[in-house]
């Protein structure tokens, strides 16, 4: 290992409280960015997570629909139109409500109820753990997620509750399909779902566009634009992106995160810089020393980087242990923290960007030692 | 005569700035040769340290000329008079300022690792430069386990390990008792003529006067008088 690295790492662990403090500022700091990218991701993914899911090419939607769970009314007489499209394969509508759900305890909770058709592939529940699909095909039959067990007032198959005041009872429990606005999705048949929630049975809330092999989205999207009035079409992964750009962006979620994140960033930064710049005043005479017997500056600033980047790597490993603690503990819940590899590498990178630069107030500090002080002392 | 390898010619140096001014140097000429050890004495506040600073080319002079082995100082920036205080001078500081999280033989590699002289070689050197002030059974030991006698050792043998023409010694017994201080001046003395280095040593102590080759006295920023106590003459040829 050469010498300046010696030194530093000594001088590092030498002062082992504030190298305590360092690692606490940086740990505290990379916890808080990992679990606001974590929560950021997470929720990212549950944004879209209907979307993703779909089987579908093109969705088909009223102009302006911010997102899966946004008002969107569509005449069903238009799946026959779009059915006639050269290239399109299927059309299967979904309709969508929010809607009281009645506890078995009397108590009331709103739901998000997403009617689907049975029979093609669309949009049915996915992941599910106990029960059937095929189950949902009864009058007032639902499937729900484990996740909002509590919040619904169920948690086994044959319960019953209300929706608008009509009965309904659990047939299928699913795992992983939570909502980004808390809301409970309960899947249900297309037309069990209009009687549930009123909706009339020539509307539809989407058409889910299944294109014919080989045939080209963007030809087939302009052919519905000319034959729908008033819709838009968009292919999934327009749809997800602009559902993503509304729940985080637009309602400010997103800049929350964020804002928590950039708050890690700058507590860390700030404690890092702080500890750094203490442990450089402590051994400034030696870096003095140094300067008096021919050092030149870049070797005494790689000390100093040196004692960063080995700060880092030390705080990262054990923020990251603890990261990977809260993203276990969390994977059940309504509100899983998702890390990913890309996330810990930009994390690491991170960290080392956040204790180098922590390292400046110290540079500037030897910068300015006088390597004559090192006779009068 | 031996070559010259610090020429210092009328160097003022005035410390402090408006009201405080003070000039501490007024117009010093000094030349020290190799082979050669010299004492620069003087009371207390005479500007002694100042000059040893601006012949060490950490402080540069207000006015006239340092050459250092040939080489003017002169319009040198910070990086610059670092270079040339790691290629040609080694200092030996009243304090020792060895640094207390590396053992002695890691205090002396410092000074090679500065100059870019790395890996097993530069062990070895430390290791036969400790073992020439006598401390070959110490080199693995830190600074806070060895003596006041035997850090100053160390810090000799960091000043010398890479070969300077010029030694610089800033009361290097100040803290030692009268046999350490002996010791030191010892190898200094013999290293100097050894290796073919000038050495310069500030001192108050009358002890050392034995080991001069020519003692320098400064008052007020002046140099008052000079003794040539004998002619300096090398132990052995530099290459030694």
């Amino acid at each position: 290992m050469p010498l300046v690295a010696i030194l530093a790492l000594r001088n590092l662990f030498h002062d082992r409280l504030r190298l305590i403090a360092t690692l606490i500022g940086v740990v505290f700091s990379i916890v808080l960015v990992t679990v606001q990218m974590g929560l950021y991701l997470g929720f990212g993914r549950m944004v879209t997570v209907v979307i993703d899911r779909a089987s579908a090419d093109l969705w088909i939607m009223t102009r302006g629909g911010t997102s899966f769970e946004g008002p969107s009314v569509l005449e069903m007489r238009d799946r026959e139109r779009a059915l006639a499209v050269k290239g399109v394969a299927e059309v299967t509508p979904v309709v969508t409500a929010f809607a009281d759900w009645r506890l078995p305890t009397g108590a009331l909770t709103p739901v998000f109820v997403v009617g689907t058709v049975l029979h093609t592939p669309g949009l049915q529940p996915w992941n599910v753990k106990e029960g059937q699909v095929e189950a949902l095909a009864a009058s007032g039959a639902v499937a729900v997620d484990r996740a909002y067990f509590d919040r619904l007032g169920v948690s086994r198959i044959g319960e019953t509750a209300e929706i608008r005041q009509r009965p309904v009872h659990i047939v299928a429990i699913t795992d992983g399909i939570r909502s980004f606005t808390t809301t409970p999705y309960i899947f249900m048949e297309i037309d069990s779902a209009r009687r549930q929630t009123g909706i009339p049975s020539d509307k539809a809330a989407y058409f889910l566009v299944k294109l014919d092999p080989g045939a080209d989205t963007e030809s087939v999207r302009l052919e519905l634009l000319k034959l729908i009035p008033k819709v838009e079409v968009l292919t999934s992964r327009e749809f997800a992106e602009r559902s993503r750009n509304f729940w985080l962006f637009s309602t400010g979620a997103g800049a929350a995160l964020f804002a928590g994140a950039l708050l890690g960033i700058i507590v860390g930064t700030v404690i890092v810089a702080q500890t750094l710049y203490a442990s450089t005043k402590e051994h400034l005479n030696e870096f003095a020393t140094l300067r008096a017997i021919g050092s030149s500056r870049t070797y005494i600033y790689t000390v100093i980087v040196c004692q960063a980047i080995v700060s880092a790597f030390i705080g990262f490993a054990v923020a990251a242990l603890i990261g990977l603690g809260v993203v276990g503990f969390t994977a059940g819940s309504a509100l899983p923290i998702v890390i990913t590899g890309g996330v810990m590498a930009i994390l690491f990178l991170l960290t080392i960007v956040m204790c180098v630069g922590s390292g400046i107030a110290a540079i500037i500090q030897v910068t300015r030692v006088d390597p004559a002080s090192a006779f009068t002392r | 005569m031996s070559e010259a390898v610090i020429e210092a010619r009328n160097v003022v140096k005035v410390l402090g700035h408006g009201a405080g001014q003070v000039e501490a140097l007024s117009g010093v000429d000094l030349t020290l040769r190799r082979n050669e050890l010299a004492l620069l004495m003087g009371p207390s506040g005479s500007g002694k340290t100042t000059l040893l600073s601006v012949l060490g080319c950490m402080l540069t002079p207000t006015k006239g000329t340092i050459h250092i082995v040939g080489r003017s100082t002169a319009g040198l920036g910070p990086e610059d008079l670092a270079r040339i205080r790691r290629e040609h001078v080694g200092f030996v500081f009243q304090s020792y300022h060895l640094f207390p999280t590396l053992t002695a033989a890691e205090n002396v590699q410092m000074a090679l690792d500065l100059r870019g002289q790395r890996g097993k070689s530069a062990k070895d050197k430390a290791r036969d430069v400790l073992a020439l002030v006598g401390l070959s059974h110490k080199v693995s030991s830190y600074p806070s386990e060895m003596s006041g006698g035997e850090q100053q050792r160390v810090a000799l043998a960091r000043a010398i390990v890479a070969d300077p023409s010029v030694i610089l010694a800033d009361e290097p017994t100040a803290a030692l008792d009268g046999k350490n201080g002996q010791a030191i001046m010892s190898n200094l003395a013999r290293i100097a003529k050894a290796r073919g280095c000038g050495v310069l040593v500030v001192t108050h102590d009358t002890r050392l006067l034995p080991f001069a080759d020519r003692i320098i006295y400064i008052e007020d920023g002046r140099i008052v008088r000079e003794e040539q106590c004998r002619e300096p003459a090398p132990l052995t040829p530099r290459s030694a």
